[in-house]
């Protein structure tokens, strides 16, 4: 498993570049560049020390005592992700793609997003490395993520609205690639999660696998063993493959936690894994919501990161072969979670990653006291309050 | 006359249009016909394509119904060869197999799938070889040494794409569109044909002299977009593709212009792949 992705870019079946014959040489000189710096240790070493002096990291690792309590069964330990600069693990990607991009010559960034945290994300290393950035984001997401599009304006990105299909991450992704079609001669795409045409599922898991590596070693440092449960939330799932990756040949239980929305049994969510089947989207063969006639569905989630409706090719893989469970979790599962994570430990978790404390509550409670289940907490829920506050205030209505 | 290649959406406005639509173009001399099928996700097409596409799958459109329209083209006589212009996802949800027994059924000729690069493609060219069907192949100026391979693998005409980006009208081709034109040939067996972008006459006279033929998409789906209603419409339909018509032929004027060898040996070629959907 640790050779993946092979020379085709392919996690078993899954994965490749399925893109217009213009970007075959764009990606091409990405994958050549990308080689050679995983390969040099002075990239290494910069990236390491923008992640420390920069980023913050590494990131803490927090024994959640009050929730533990609650359940009363097995240890709750969150990775805190959300403790990084700008909210999310997103920036880990960003400033590793950013040194790439500068390696390459490189000065203006293209980014797609959702919920707006690789805007942010990409838009701040932009700021650091002196680049210009320009983020497509779907006008709905605009409107459910105000507070980001602003930091992203702040922050000095220009954020372009995209309109077509559902106006969301799907779209937002398809314009990004559009536009990068047109101008990638002189322009870097910094894809956010382990999607798109190889080599950037691989590309992005090298750059988000510090997540696991430095939890595995807090985790053996205070409980001397490994956790027995690894919850991670899986959108395109870009903080879950930097979770899992360094426990994936351990004795450890993984599990990836996918969006239903109103619910698996409505057309509302966004569980590509668990109701999707295989097919093409952004470049790479996953699994993606498709209809009959193979035209991609729309998703629903509350949650802008999550609403997506095809999956990083690696947890395909990863399914296929049954190293990684997939489940899922509704709005309203999610946002109880986010509440009781708020109130027991003081923590607001972002929509996406309380949609792995409300599986990881569940797993915990089904646990004995001696086993342990680590979350990985990958952004917090400052963004999302007005969406929360908007969804409560609905509830109470009804 | 050179190649001229008209693309139109199965289902733009609807299917009875669609046919009326390629008849026309036949009359004013296209040599093939590239069909495009609507899909949710078209992420080589500029925003005109995409308008297009979504108001053909709002009529229903799909990949077998696209097929199907096809075997109806051929019925009321469109002869020329006709090329399926599909992206790869709903090819793989129908199935490699049943697309090409669907396409040789309906009397396809050709297919070009513009997701699908040299690299991905092994199993459709084979499948497409084995239904006695043209895989056709794309070049792009950021091709560069990958321009040789793609040549050698290229089957009834290599297609160049003009400029970096998506489908959709220009206002100015590249200037180095004429060099790169001239490296492809060098590399190519058979015709070479520019699109993308290409929406005047003046740009069509332009190219005559350095490419085999020319792909004409956006502009044309543009009219078809703009007679929408009156093609809709069974008592205005005639009229509406009548100017549809003198629409398309006042864009490849140039071409006729061009010397009767030449000529011959274009239909020549497009007669090749038309005799072999006939078997």
């Amino acid at each position: 498993m640790l050779k993946m992705p092979n020379e085709q870019g392919r996690f078993g079946l899954f994965g490749g570049k399925f893109v217009p014959e213009t970007l075959m040489s764009p990606l091409e000189e990405i994958e050549h560049e990308l080689k050679n710096a995983l390969a040099d240790p002075s990239f290494r070493e910069e990236y390491m020390k923008h992640l420390r002096e920069y980023s913050g990291r590494p990131t803490a690792l927090t024994y959640a005592h009050n929730l533990t309590e609650r359940y009363g069964g097995a240890k709750i330990y969150f990775k805190r992700e959300d403790l990084n600069h700008t909210g999310a693990h997103k920036i880990n990607n960003a400033i590793g793609q950013a040194l790439l991009a500068k390696r390459m010559g490189k000065k203006k960034i293209i980014a797609e997003t959702g919920a707006g945290q690789h805007g942010v994300a990409a838009a701040t290393v932009a700021a650091r490395f002196g680049m210009e950035c320009k983020v497509f984001m779907g006008e709905e997401d605009i409107r459910r993520q105000a507070l980001n599009v602003f930091r992203m304006k702040l922050l000095g990105a220009e954020v372009i609205p995209v309109t077509s299909g559902n106006r969301t991450l799907k779209d937002a992704t398809n314009e990004a690639i559009r536009y990068w079609v047109q101008h990638c001669d002189d322009h870097f795409y910094m894809i956010g999660s382990v999607v798109g045409p190889h080599p950037y599922p691989w590309m992005v898991r090298e750059f988000q696998r510090i997540i696991g590596e430095e939890a595995r070693l807090q985790f053996l440092k205070e409980e001397g063993k490994l956790p027995d449960v690894v919850v991670a939330c899986v959108g395109g799932g870009s903080n879950a493959i930097g979770m899992f990756y360094s426990f994936l040949h351990d004795d450890v239980q993984l599990v990836g936690v996918e969006a239903a929305g109103k619910g698996l049994d409505t057309s509302e969510h966004a569980a590509t894994i668990t109701k999707g089947t295989k097919g093409v989207i952004h470049g790479s063969l996953t699994y993606l919501l498709q209809d009959e006639n193979g035209q991609i569905i729309e998703p629903y989630s509350i949650s802008a990161g999550l609403d997506y409706p095809g999956v990083g090719p690696e947890h395909a893989y990863l399914a296929s072969i049954g190293r990684v469970r997939y489940e899922s979790v509704t709005d309203e599962e999610a946002i109880r979670a986010l509440q009781i994570t708020a109130e027991t430990e003081g923590i607001i978790p972002a929509i996406e990653s309380a949609h792995a404390l409300a599986k990881a509550f569940q797993i915990a409670a089904e646990c004995s006291r001696e086993q342990t289940v680590l979350v990985c907490l990958s952004g917090r829920g400052d963004k999302d309050v007005q969406t929360v506050m908007a969804y409560l205030e609905e509830g109470e209505r009804a | 006359m050179k190649h001229f290649i008209p693309f139109i959406v199965a289902g733009d406005p609807n299917e009875e249009a669609t046919i009326e639509l390629a008849l026309a173009l036949e009359r004013i001399g296209a040599t093939m016909l590239e069909l495009g099928v609507p899909y949710s996700d078209p992420l080589a097409d500029g925003p005109i394509i995409q308008r297009a596409a979504s108001r053909a799958l709002k009529q229903g459109m799909t990949l077998v119904r696209a097929l199907d329209l096809i075997g109806q083209m051929r019925k009321k006589g469109v002869k020329i060869p006709i090329i399926v212009f599909t992206y790869y996802n709903p090819v793989l949800q129908l199935g490699e197999e049943r697309f090409f027994t669907l396409a040789q059924k309906n009397g396809a000729s050709g297919v070009l799938i513009p997701d699908l690069p040299l690299e991905e493609s092994g199993q459709m060219r084979a499948l497409s070889e084995a239904h006695g069907m043209a895989y056709i192949s794309l070049v792009a100026p950021t091709s560069n040494e990958r321009i040789a391979k793609i040549a050698s693998s290229a089957q009834s005409f290599l297609y160049c794409v003009s400029s970096l980006g998506v489908t959709g009208m220009r206002d100015s081709l590249p200037a180095d569109l004429h060099q790169f034109l001239h490296q492809v040939k060098q590399h190519s067996r058979v015709p070479v044909v520019v699109g993308f972008g290409i929406s005047t006459a003046a740009q069509v006279d332009r190219l005559k002299e350095v490419c085999d033929g020319v792909v004409i998409g956006s502009a044309l789906v543009l009219k078809i977009e703009q007679l929408g209603e009156r093609l809709l419409n069974e008592r205005m339909r005639e009229e509406a593709i009548e100017e549809f018509e003198e629409y398309a032929a006042s864009l490849i004027e140039p071409l006729k212009k061009v010397d009767r060898n030449e000529s011959e040996g274009a239909i020549a070629t497009s007669k090749t792949i038309s005799t072999r959907q006939a078997d």
